[in-house]
């Protein structure tokens, strides 16, 4: 049977013009990045857009029908909000779909400055419920909100069912401990984290030491995971190091996983989600280009739900650009209720 | 086109082990003064500038070391550790240089090993990843 419910936009990450080019080239609906400063949650060296670079990169994906967003998700800090504040006077300068962002008090900038810029709400904003959706909408006039990765599939649907409000969910990528907004692990070790600073465990404070047998991870000197020789590492981030807890060494918070949603696909349609996010703006453009190929397929192919099965080589893709070389539904499947 | 599996022979490793490796590196750093001269690499040289750089080449057995200076890059013949190591078999860098491989996928199966400073690593992957040879006739060879 065909659901009568349109399918939902793939949104890809871009954390570069060749990324950017590789996700509308493979299928992605919509496409969005960040500038090359703190405002966004992936401020790593070297990765994301300048002006050029964004003007040719929306310029791409316009042409071809495509959708941009501008994610502007961290929180503005005290010292200094003009960087915030330019970067959304920038994104309704080069035209973009629509921005996202967590701050409240950005987002009355944004509505004052530029009412004709469309705004979603980050899942760095920690939006859960109804409540807090219709909050924004009504204060801001969000038309879209990005559901933190905590919510079972009957609670998104009942979100869904409860607003007006378009509704964007994770699909795949890696998964972390899922505070979204919230999480201050980070800071704990380094003094930065997504919300400030725009990056979790920044780059200059991880060193890795290889030794004979072992691969160790050190943030800020902090021991945080010791590799045997063939182990699959992962990204050096407190919530999956392995700790000594109660005389036991074990992930103490989080196993390295990726979050994958093929197996519920035509569920995430059926109930009426607007948009399904790929993580990843830190990635290549190889990771880009092989997940949303699998993605395209598997999407157009769950508009039939009856037929829909996941395909072997949709799985092979998303599971070789894997971290920690396991994947799961998350939140999503919680049958213990 | 994909890059086949392959690693190779310890026999050719043992022969290119005793060449010398200047030539090699002379082309790597010639090319990449090339590549910034054209604006083929966006790179901002001066995060780049006075830092040394190595890549082992684990099954060929050889190692190119070269620095950067100023606006451009040349062959480093000190003896000294350098600030970034990258080593992986030849295919595997093949992979990655075409984009059929995603680096991080490669870190995490321990096949690319990054070794010094990660911050700089970060920025030399990332300066890799944005180059844009659409344009180019590397373009056809690509696989994204």
């Amino acid at each position: 049977m065909t659901s009568s419910r349109p399918l939902p936009e793939l949104v890809c990450p871009a954390g570069s013009l060749p990324a950017l080019k590789a996700a509308v080239d493979h299928g992605a609906d919509t496409v969005y990045f960040g500038l090359k400063n703190g405002t966004n949650a992936r401020n790593f060296a070297g990765l994301n857009f300048d002006d050029k670079t964004a003007r040719e990169g929306i310029r791409y994906a316009h042409d071809r029908g495509r959708k941009v967003l501008m994610a502007i998700n961290t929180y503005a800090q005290g010292a200094d909000i003009a960087p915030w504040k330019r970067a959304v006077d920038e994104a309704a300068s080069l035209g973009v779909d629509a921005v996202i962002l967590a701050d409240l008090g950005l987002m009355d900038y944004a509505v004052r400055t530029h009412p004709e810029l469309r705004l979603h709400l980050s899942v760095q904003g920690s939006a859960t419920n109804c409540e807090a959706i219709h909050l924004a909408r009504d204060l801001f006039g969000i038309r879209r909100a990005v559901l933190p990765r905590v919510l079972t599939l009957d609670q998104v649907r009942q979100v869904i069912d409860n607003t007006d409000v378009e509704i964007e969910v994770f699909g795949f990528g890696s998964l972390c401990v899922m505070v979204e907004g919230r999480c201050l692990l980070s800071s704990y070790a380094t003094g930065e984290s997504p919300n400030t600073h725009g990056v979790c465990s920044p780059a200059r404070f991880v060193r890795w030491e290889h030794g004979e047998q072992h691969l160790n991870a050190r943030l800020n000197d902090i021991l945080i995971d010791q590799y045997g020789k063939d182990d699959p590492a992962g990204y050096p981030t407190l919530c999956k190091g392995r700790f000594a807890v109660g005389g036991e060494t074990y992930y103490a918070l989080e196993e390295p996983t990726s979050l994958n949603v093929l197996p519920m696909l035509p569920e995430l349609i059926e109930i009426g989600v607007a948009a399904i996010k790929v993580e990843g703006r830190q990635r290549s453009p190889a990771y880009v280009a092989q997940v949303t190929r699998a993605l395209r397929e598997a999407l157009d192919a769950a508009r039939d739900s009856q037929r829909f099965s996941v395909k072997s080589n949709w799985q092979q893709a998303l599971g070789k650009v894997s971290e920690g070389h396991q994947q799961t539904l998350g939140a999503y499947s919680r049958p213990w209720k | 086109m994909r890059v086949p599996d392959f690693t190779l022979p310890s026999s050719l490793s043992k022969l290119l082990t005793h060449l010398p490796a200047t030539p090699p590196a002379f082309v790597l750093a010639a090319g990449l003064n090339q590549l910034v001269k054209r604006g083929i690499l966006p790179a901002d040289m001066s995060l780049l500038d006075g830092r040394r750089f190595e890549v082992r080449v684990q099954d060929a057995g050889i190692s190119l070391r070269f620095s950067a200076v100023g606006q451009g890059f040349q062959v480093d013949r000190s003896t000294d550790e350098p600030d970034l190591r990258f080593t992986a078999n030849a295919a595997d860098f093949a992979r990655m240089m075409l984009r059929e491989e995603d680096p991080d996928t490669l870190f995490f199966n321990r096949k690319l090993i990054i070794e010094g400073d990660t911050e700089l690593g970060l920025i030399v992957k990332n300066l890799l990843d944005s180059v844009d040879w659409s344009g180019t006739p590397v373009a056809r060879f690509m696989a994204a």
